[in-house]
């Protein structure tokens, strides 16, 4: 199939109705609102809806709603926006029921700015919403990737009956790249008989289904508790993806990136090996579950001596990748946030500085 | 090998659309590519710019602080972006705006009066196309040809103003033609 050249947003809503998705709410924000552009013409070339909600907020119980009747149903949104439909998702994650949110990062907290970030990461992976449920949470690093996650999205949520969040950023949104559309991602939905509000007559069934997210008797809430932790449990045991890179050779240095931040390390790690020092690298694909074997075994290596963890962000996946090493090697950040994207260069000045300094400790 | 042109100007100019056009033949050629934009809260005539990388391999870091080439379409692009531009490169000024040069002298400085060229053709409108065609000839990025099935396409869509944009394709590769 031919390659076109698409900008990461527009793919992104051409990828939802690949998968199947006819079900599009979703309210305006920078920079993420070419998805919403695209799919407001596109939506109606194939019978599917396109609703612009009066809030976040709004699009977030939308979201649950359609959901809640079976539907493949999708928003986009960035960071202050995601922050508006965290309720929703708490609320989805409790009734157990399918949906892809999308958030294009920008740079926060508050209102913050527009361009791009991975400030977002402690809120996909840890909450945002409140009380215990987790997202599965996928990170493309290209256009193709995020086509092709947005593809994956809706079966996984339909596997597990539980929000799939894929976590772009400004620049994932706004560039474009050639991309295509493979046939073989789409997928069949799964029945929803068993649970979905779709209507009694419409499934020709006698029982009622019930999607709710109240359960007042403290028992039946801790079993209810213990059925979506033992899904997170299966996530986390079939579910991780993660791309290596440069993990062949005797690296000094392992690096955890992840999206466009992971692009610009991969040219660091180029240049470094030009100049003789050898880098590896681990990218979570997915950000929960967390490639934790993966980047452990990898920071075992005997060559490897430092761990860093590199973000558009203060220092969030940090505390997942320490965590993940379990003090086998030390562990060191660097990262920039509110639309300063750290250039190759700065990357290799920082890989030479801590080099240096575990050099000292070690002297 | 890796190659990378930064198109700056002023809102309105069609700086991304000249880069869309550019990174559409190189994809056309099959190099791998990235188009990116300048975004942020920008009005019409603010500043606008957008880098185009095209490589024979994946592209690592779409976020480059010394481009390969520059075309730049007003002083203000001129005076941020010259010296950033690799040694060697094409800086491509457009005299119809920009009264002074890049200060480098280790660079290779196209001057052109790409809006008077423009309108020479019937409008100013086309600027961007005479630039684009200009810069291609005569930094080889990509084919000449295979841009100007580009250009055919964009504006296929809007066929009023193919004739021309067919012209200003001509016009530029003239100017890069002459100027050798």
């Amino acid at each position: 199939m031919s390659k076109v050249l698409m900008k990461g947003n527009e793919a992104i809503g051409e990828a939802a109705i690949r998968a199947g998705c006819l079900n599009y709410f979703a309210y305006p924000i920078t920079p993420q609102s070419e998805v919403a552009e695209y799919l407001s013409h596109r939506m109606p070339e194939v019978n599917g809806v396109f609703l612009q909600g009066e809030s976040e907020v709004a699009v977030g119980y939308m979201i649950f709603g359609a959901a809640a009747c079976g539907a493949r149903v999708m928003t986009t949104s960035s960071s202050p926006g995601i922050s508006l439909m965290s309720e929703a998702l708490s609320y989805i994650a409790c009734a157990q029921c399918p949906a892809v949110f999308v958030n294009i990062m920008r740079g926060g907290p508050g209102l913050g700015g527009i361009l791009p970030s991975q400030g977002d990461y402690f809120q996909a992976t840890k909450g945002g919403g409140h009380g215990d449920y987790r997202l599965l949470v996928l990170a493309p690093a290209s256009v193709q990737e995020a086509v092709e996650m947005v593809m994956m999205a809706f079966p996984l949520a339909e596997k597990y009956r539980n929000p799939v969040m894929i976590m772009g950023d400004g620049l994932i949104g706004q560039m474009m790249e050639p991309v295509f559309f493979p046939d073989n991602l789409k997928t069949e939905q799964l029945n929803t008989d068993s649970w979905a509000t779709s209507g009694m007559k419409t499934r020709g069934s006698n029982t009622r289904n019930l999607v709710k997210s109240l359960y007042l008797d403290p028992i039946q809430l801790n079993n209810h508790n213990l059925h979506l932790k033992a899904k997170y449990d299966r996530m986390k045991a079939e579910e991780i993806r993660f791309e290596p890179y440069n993990i062949e050779s005797g690296y000094q240095v392992l690096i955890v990136s992840y999206g466009t931040m992971s692009r610009v390390c991969r040219t660091a790690i180029d240049n470094l090996k030009a100049e003789g020092l050898e880098v590896g690298m681990i990218r979570p694909q997915t950000l929960f579950p967390f490639p934790e074997a993966a980047i452990r075994d990898a920071a075992s290596k005997e060559s490897c001596q430092i761990v860093i963890s590199i973000e558009m962000s203060m220092g969030q996946m940090v505390e997942d990748v320490e965590r993940s090493v379990r003090g086998r090697k030390p562990v060191e950040w660097y990262g920039k946030c509110g639309g300063e994207v750290p250039t190759p260069e700065e990357i290799m000045e920082v890989v030479h500085s801590f080099v240096k300094s575990a050099r000292k400790e070690q002297n | 090998m890796q190659s990378e042109v930064m198109f700056a100007g002023f809102g309105g100019q069609g700086i991304l659309l000249s880069a869309k056009i550019l990174a559409h033949a190189a994809m056309e050629q099959g190099y791998e590519v990235v188009w990116i934009p300048s975004y942020g809260p920008e009005m019409r005539g603010g500043t606008a710019y957008c880098m185009v990388v095209i490589s024979d391999r994946p592209i690592g870091s779409p976020i480059i602080r010394n481009p390969a080439h520059l075309v730049a379409m007003n002083r203000p692009s001129l005076e941020k972006f010259a010296p950033v531009v690799k040694p060697q490169g094409v800086i491509l000024i457009n005299s119809s705006l920009i009264s002074v040069g890049s200060g480098r002298s280790d660079v290779d400085e196209f001057i052109i009066p790409v809006n008077d060229m423009a309108i020479a053709l019937g409008s100013v409108k086309s600027a961007n196309i005479v630039a684009l065609s200009a810069f291609v000839a005569r930094s080889h990025m990509v084919d000449i040809h295979v841009l100007r099935e580009c250009v055919k396409e964009e504006f296929s869509k809007k066929p009023k103003l193919l004739p021309l944009n067919m012209s200003a394709v001509d016009e530029g590769l003239k100017a890069a033609e002459s100027k050798n």
